[in-house]
């Protein structure tokens, strides 16, 4: 499903990325982890395209296509979702107004019709209970006056709501408590299938107890400096990440 | 309502001036210049009464000894009147009682609009007059309307089966010398639509005047009246569009609105003039006097405007509160793109006991374009317990356009309360990669992100034209980010 060979990474001529692989494949959820500022917001922002970062070497490759030629959106009209770390207010923009434009686009980009009303007031319900957060808060604007928690479940209601191919939560579960956590990642593991495939970035490894990876990558200094299975992430714990920077 | 706003999302990819088209159609037009000679002809085309003709001539002599404002913040070039043709109207004259006489082409030029004066197809609910060029074209539902002793016909109409009614309202609430551009229009206004509504009575339809210039040359010199009685209630909604042209067009209007005891009155605005084209060739000076009198107690005014057109708007629809517990408002978004320039804004005038008004007003600026919000809160000696709420915000896309806003307050009575607040923002980088993450475009997320700012406003719509509206919003500000 994704393939990232080489991936370099400059902002305003800073080396960020330097040398990453990567490779998801469909069904699969792995965890990228790593301490703060060692670019894994970064990374994420890349293979979502956010302007503003140079990919200087390498290749991104999404389903048989470059997705470093792809714009913004059509990224996300091809089924890519970013779970933002921090989530962005927009002033009376109305939950179900927003929603219902995003899966009137993705309906476009498929050639469907607009969806009718019900269906849509159906599926908004179906994934509040989800995430189980209440009417209100879609009737209210884009995360505006929200509280972290509330923001944080919103984009996966979101992402129950597109439904996407490849999801990248970015520190989904930062400032969450344990309740708020494990709703959190049973929205999560309720969309997960074998067609689909989910990134999980955080520096904690609590939330790898809700959501089972396949695969740990621990992100140093933008590099992947080790890979492995669900148990690298209690060796982490454990360790923490002084031990990999001598490995780094 | 989120569908309709989906369908609007939908329909913004279209980013040409839509209305920009002409109508080839044989006109009568007067010879172009102003002097008296143009004014008699006018008048006398018009079949006026004497006090008409009196009204305008001295109007004109006020105009002559008056110069054009320069205290607004706009680079307007200089305009030279005796350029301009003063009076256009369709040749073959539609008789106003049935559509079977109105040209075809006019028919279609209104269809074309989405304006369609056909009472069959017409959305239940409104009743229309259109104003093409100098005269009016066609109202509808004159007999709904008849019914309920409301009177809604075009000015020259009013003049002819109801002078007492125009002679005892004109010039009440904006008084012939008023100012430059407002004696102007008395001395050389054409049509426009006149509206009564008589004690007791709520108007069942919105009524809404459509006005279109189409002829190369001229000028609109249009005039409203509004009066609503004791305990009357009307809501009246107007729009205008204009052809594409290379030259600038002057459409100088005036608008007056009358409340009686009790009485209420909502006017709206959608202003879509032709804005001229990216590099400022071209477009409508839009110099447009309009305001109010809350005249009886209790009786309330309230201006909404959606302003998206125009090279240069000069406008500042106001109401004057005489009545004891009237009200007062004024709701606006005003946008500008390449090199638009609005400088616009309300003056709420309180002089009876217990006065309120609010004012809330959103400028977006775009492009090289400069917009600017300008009002005035007067509180009176005798208006105790006076209160004024004005919330003045400005939303900025790019660097290179400006926003200005010059509030002025003068109160003379200390219990009275006036509040101010004002904001400036921009959209952030944050919020379109937000939407385009979740696969919305850049010109969608705009529509989206400004609607949003608007909303407070937008809400204040009656329906059909808030849809009206959000389409407009989006579409003007197309190609003005990234
Ligand atoms: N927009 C930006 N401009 C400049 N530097 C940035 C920007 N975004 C991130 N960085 C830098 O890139 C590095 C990686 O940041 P980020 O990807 O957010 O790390 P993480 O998500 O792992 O905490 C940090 O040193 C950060 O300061
Ligand atoms: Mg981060």
């Amino acid at each position: 499903m994704l393939t990232i060979k080489n991936l370099h990474v400059e902002i305003e001529g800073k080396e960020i990325i330097r040398g990453l692989d990567l490779e998801v494949k469909a069904g699969e959820v792995h965890a990228i982890m790593g301490p703060n500022g060692t670019g894994k917001s970064t990374l994420a922002a890349v293979i979502a395209g956010r302007e503003g970062y140079d990919v200087t070497e390498g290749e991104i490759i999404y389903n048989n296509k470059e997705l470093l030629e792809m714009e913004t959106e059509e990224r996300a009209l091809n089924g890519i979702f970013l779970g933002f770390q921090y989530p962005v207010e927009i002033p009376g923009v109305s939950m179900n107004n927003f929603m219902r434009t995003a899966l009137n686009e993705q309906r476009k980009y498929r050639g469907l019709d607009p969806i009718p009303a019900s269906e849509f007031l159906t599926q908004m319900e179906e994934a509040r209970k989800l995430v189980e957060i209440q009417d209100k808060l879609t009737n209210r604007s884009v995360n505006e006056g929200f509280s972290g928690g509330e923001k944080k479940r919103n984009e996966i209601f979101q992402m129950a709501m597109i439904k996407p191919t490849l999801a990248i939560l970015d520190e989904t579960d930062s400032g969450l408590d344990i309740d708020a956590l494990k709703v959190v990642a049973r929205g999560v593991n309720a969309l997960k299938s074998k067609d689909n495939a989910t990134i999980v970035i955080t520096h904690y490894q609590r939330l790898l107890e809700y959501i089972i990876p396949d695969f740990v990558h621990v992100l140093f200094d933008g590099k992947i400096v080790r890979s492995g299975g669900r148990e690298l992430a209690l060796e982490l714990e454990e360790k923490g990440y002084e031990w990999l920077k001598q490995e780094a | 309502m989120a569908n309709t706003k989906n369908n609007i999302l939908e329909e913004v990819t279209q980013s040409e001036y839509k209305y920009g088209f002409f109508t080839d159609i044989e006109m009568d037009t007067a010879p172009k210049g102003l002097n008296e000679d143009i004014i008699r002809f006018i008048s006398a085309k018009k079949k006026e009464p004497e006090f008409m003709l009196n009204f305008r001539l001295k109007a004109f002599e006020r105009w002559k000894k008056m110069t054009e404002p320069d205290w607004a913040h706009l680079n307007i070039p200089p305009i030279d009147y005796q350029e301009i043709i003063y009076y256009a109207a369709p040749k073959k004259k539609p008789k106003l009682d049935s559509l079977d006489d109105v040209d075809p082409e006019l028919l279609e030029t209104f269809d074309k609009l989405g304006i369609s004066l056909d009472e069959q197809k017409r959305l239940t609910g409104v009743a229309v007059d259109a104003v093409f060029d100098s005269v009016s074209v066609k109202t509808t539902f004159q007999d709904t309307l008849k019914k309920h002793g409301i009177i809604f016909c075009s000015f020259s109409e009013a003049v002819q089966n109801h002078p007492d009614l125009v002679k005892k309202y004109m010039g009440s609430v904006v008084p012939a010398g008023d100012n430059y551009f407002a004696a102007l229009n008395s001395a050389v206004f054409t049509d426009g639509s006149f509206c009564f509504i008589p004690a007791g009575v709520r108007c069942p339809v919105e009524l809404s005047t459509y006005f279109r210039i189409n002829s190369a040359g001229t000028g609109q010199f249009e005039r409203t009246l509004i009066v609503a009685e004791e305990g009357a209630y009307v809501s009246y909604l107007e729009g205008c569009t204009a052809p594409q042209r290379d030259e600038n067009q002057l459409h100088a209007a005036v608008v007056e609105i009358v409340a009686l005891k009790d009485a209420e009155v909502k006017y709206s605005t959608v202003q879509n003039w032709y804005p001229g084209d990216k590099n400022g060739k071209g477009g409508v000076y839009n110099f447009v006097t309009k305001r109010g009198m809350c005249k009886g107690s209790h009786s309330k005014i309230s201006w909404t405007q959606v302003e998206t057109g125009s090279a240069i708007t000069w406008k500042y629809p106001s109401c004057v509160l005489l009545g004891d517990n009237s009200i007062g408002e004024f709701y606006s978004v005003a946008v500008t793109n390449n090199r638009q320039q609005a400088d616009t804004g309300s003056k709420m005038t309180h002089i009876g006991k217990n006065t309120k008004s609010t004012i809330i007003s959103k400028g977006i600026s775009a492009g090289f374009s400069n917009n600017s919000y300008r009002g005035l809160v007067k509180i009176s000696k005798m208006a105790e317990n006076s209160r004024n709420f004005s919330q003045c915000d400005s939303l900025l896309l790019g660097d290179k356009c400006g926003a200005h806003t010059f509030p002025y307050i003068d109160t003379q009575n200390s219990s009275s309360i006036v509040e101010h607040e004002a904001t400036t923002s921009k959209i952030s980088d944050d919020q379109l990669f937000y939407c385009l993450q979740r696969g919305i475009d850049t010109e969608k997320a705009i529509g989206l992100i400004v609607n949003g700012y608007a909303k407070e406003v937008l809400k204040q719509l009656p329906m059909e034209f808030a849809v009206e509206a959000q389409k407009l919003l989006a579409i003007s500000l197309e190609g003005s980010v990234g």
